[in-house]
């Protein structure tokens, strides 16, 4: 059996880690646009950084081919430091330029903690990164700490973990990764005692971008990369954009799912009516994409997006503990369902208890006099 | 041609529960199955053994000796041999262990042309093992395979993007890790069932592979876990009171203005 609780203390052993120092985030950009998730990560990045020591720097790996202009983005979200590495044969990901590059700059300039977002790109890189300099990777983490005291703060707010056995003031500044396994059954917190630089992949969606300073500067270097045609031994042919219109799950601010209780594919033009009048988003459950309703790009759970709304509206969807783990940190969760028993109502803020095509058309029609239902109420 | 298919034994997470005094997994009882893109990465070597008889397919896992179940089910769906590399050496890897393991047995079975994975084993979920295993073999990688096409050594896939995909080309060998849009996996048949039943499946110690502590199990695993907790069950929310839909929907809306979410 691979899992048993063993759980080991947050001391570095391990000799010469000190000679590793700051934080990197491997920027994504596609097409010379900075990926959402690496704004998120330059922001968490910042956090960590701060946390691990005032001098510690949070730097933005930038790797592409003139994409020089993507510096000052990064700056604005707070990196103090660019790495830029540019050259025509990196213009598009291949795992083995950028496993090249990337390795040897780490090798160069020895940052103590890479972040990666957990697309699809950066599931490709990382592990082939971590592989080649025989070091840790945590995979979809949903929270990051490097102070003790942060975490058991985390620990104590938002799971069952007894945090009585840890030592608030533990100076140790190895990074604690928290992530979900066992589809969300389980957490686990990661740490990678003996070897440098640690390395993690972050879920888009889940870490907080600060607020864009225009203008902010920062710390240019340039590095030049070795790398030759050779070395990629897997051939681009095309780059193909799906004609369907991108569903941005992870940036709405509302998201309004429907699931199998829909009952048939028409379901779909009530949820979508429901999300044009509420300014949201159309999600659902796999249940809804399985039986070909919908498409997957839509779908929110474990196998799907991770997404964190300000209101989640979750429609005949019963609260499978796979869907859960892609939508219960949910600023706030409103769930319809005409089974008072679905597990989905353990985690909503919200519950109603009835038929979606009767409840959802009301509060269609009454979504723009809130103002007056709550005055009404308070008489 | 020589194909491996690298197979995980998984617990069904479907019907995982924690033991809410201890927090920890249940296992008893839980089903054991055939990690699901695994099953997918194996259907894609069937449909080239299919082509061309004269493919071989072996399958290769690492785990507990029950996990020899699991092999037998994909010797039914067509497989010719199987791998088991089980040893106490080998517990609490971590996914760089795993693929050290992994690619040591690959490098014992040897003389091979295309590894398929799965993307993503469904219980630690991380998705890298696949990627590790090219790594330590030095051979390339192709992920989120979604469209398999084969002439000669050379192959075209299609690998999934968020927003679309990337046509790739690479020759022999390579790693490969499967999603389930590559395609569907078959069932197995009774003479399969009879053949897995049958089947010598091999069973390598770490020894066998020639890996020792320094590359394998817990203590050369990089990452540990720290904690293991489960996350805390949210308190029940308010329960939206009302006789008709109107009065329903009424109510929400009014919770929703009072406590300013809109
Ligand atoms: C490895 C794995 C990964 C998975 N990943 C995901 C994932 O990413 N996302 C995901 O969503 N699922 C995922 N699943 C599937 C998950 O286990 C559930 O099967 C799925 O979420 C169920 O979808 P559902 O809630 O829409 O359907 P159901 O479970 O069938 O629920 C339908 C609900 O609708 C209610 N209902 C019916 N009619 C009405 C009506 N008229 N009005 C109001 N309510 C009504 C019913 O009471 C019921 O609660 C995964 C499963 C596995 C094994
Ligand atoms: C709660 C928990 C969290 C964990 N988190 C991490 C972590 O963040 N980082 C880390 O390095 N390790 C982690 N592990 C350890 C990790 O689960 C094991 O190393 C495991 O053996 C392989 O990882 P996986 O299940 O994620 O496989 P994945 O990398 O998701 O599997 C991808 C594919 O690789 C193949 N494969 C994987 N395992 C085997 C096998 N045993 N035999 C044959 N083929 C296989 C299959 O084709 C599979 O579809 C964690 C373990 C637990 C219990």
């Amino acid at each position: 059996c691979p899992f048993k609780a063993i759980e080991k203390t947050g001391d570095d052993e391990a000799v010469d880690l000190s000679a590793y120092k700051n934080v990197w985030v491997f920027a994504e950009q596609r097409n010379g646009k900075l990926m959402n998730v690496a704004l998120e990560l330059i922001g968490e990045g910042y956090r960590l950084a701060k946390e691990i020591s005032a001098d510690t720097k949070i730097c933005a790996v930038l790797i592409g081919d003139n994409i020089g202009h993507l510096a000052d983005e990064c700056y604005a979200y707070g990196a103090e430091e660019v790495i830029l590495i540019e050259d025509p044969l990196l213009k598009n990901y291949t795992t083995d330029a950028y496993t090249k590059v990337l390795v040897d700059a780490c090798h160069e300039y020895k940052p103590e903690l890479v972040i990666y977002g957990a697309t699809h790109i950066g599931r490709d890189l990382a592990p082939r990164v971590a592989a080649r300099m025989n070091t840790g990777l945590t995979a979809d983490c949903t929270r990051l700490d490097i102070k003790v005291s942060s975490y058991i703060e985390y620990a104590d707010k938002n799971t069952t973990l007894d945090t009585s056995t840890l030592d608030p003031k533990d100076p140790s500044t190895g990074i604690k990764q928290t992530r979900p396994a066992f589809g969300g059954n389980l957490m686990a917190t990661i740490i990678c005692p003996k070897t440098r630089p640690q390395m993690s992949t972050v879920r888009p969606g889940v870490m907080q971008k600060r607020d864009k300073v225009e203008g902010a500067k920062g710390e240019l270097t340039v590095y030049k990369p070795q790398i030759a045609e050779s070395d990629i031994h897997v051939k681009i042919v095309d780059i193909v954009k799906s004609a369907k219109e991108l569903v941005s799950l992870t940036d709405a601010e509302i998201i309004c799912s429907g699931g199998r209780g829909l009952g048939d594919p028409s379901g779909f033009e009530l949820i979508k009516k429901f999300a044009d009048k509420v300014g949201g988003v159309v999600g659902s459950s796999r249940a809804a994409v399985d039986a070909g309703w919908i498409d997957h790009s839509h779908q929110v759970g474990q196998t799907g997006t991770t997404v964190k709304p300000k209101i989640y509206f979750a429609c005949g969807i019963s609260g499978a503990i796979q869907h859960l783990a892609g939508m219960q940190t949910s600023d706030i969760i409103v769930a319809i369902n005409k089974d008072p028993d679905a597990p989905i109502f353990e985690v909503a803020d919200f519950g109603i208890v009835g038929d979606l095509y009767k409840v959802i058309p009301q509060i269609i029609e009454e979504w723009d006099n809130a103002e007056e239902l709550y005055d009404a109420s308070t008489k | 041609m020589k194909i491996i298919v690298c197979v995980k034994q998984v617990p069904n997470t479907n019907e995982i529960k924690i033991n809410p005094e201890t927090g920890t997994l249940i296992r008893d009882g839980v089903e054991s199955i055939l990690n699901h893109d695994d099953a997918n990465a194996l259907e894609e070597a069937l449909k080239i053994k299919d082509r061309d008889p004269k493919t071989e397919v072996i399958v290769l896992t690492m785990g507990p000796p029950q996990a020899r179940e699991m092999l037998e089910e994909c010797i039914a769906m067509g497989a010719d041999e199987a791998v088991l590399l089980s040893d106490r050496a080998l517990g609490g890897s971590d996914t760089w262990a795993t693929s050290n393991a992994l690619a040591a047995g690959i490098r014992k079975i040897g003389n091979y042309d295309l590894i398929f994975a799965g993307r993503q084993a469904i219980d630690g979920d991380t998705a890298q093992v696949g990627p590790q295993i090219a790594e330590k073999l030095g051979i390339p990688q192709i992920t989120y395979v979604r469209e398999f096409q084969m002439e000669g050594k050379r192959i075209t896939v299609q690998r999934a993007l968020e927003d679309g995909y990337q046509v790739l080309k690479t020759t022999m060998p390579c790693v490969l890790t499967c999603i389930k849009e590559l395609n569907t996996p078959r069932y197995m048949s009774i003479r399969g069932i009879l053949k897995g039943a049958a089947a010598e499946i091999k069973v390598w110690s770490a020894e066998d592979i020639g890996v020792n502590e320094e590359l394998v199990g817990l203590k050369a695993s990089p990452t540990n876990v720290y904690r293991s907790f489960t996350p805390k069950p949210k308190g029940k929310g308010v329960s939206v009171k009302g006789d008709t839909a109107k009065e329903l929907a009424g109510n929400l809306l009014a919770e929703l203005k009072e406590k300013h979410i809109i």
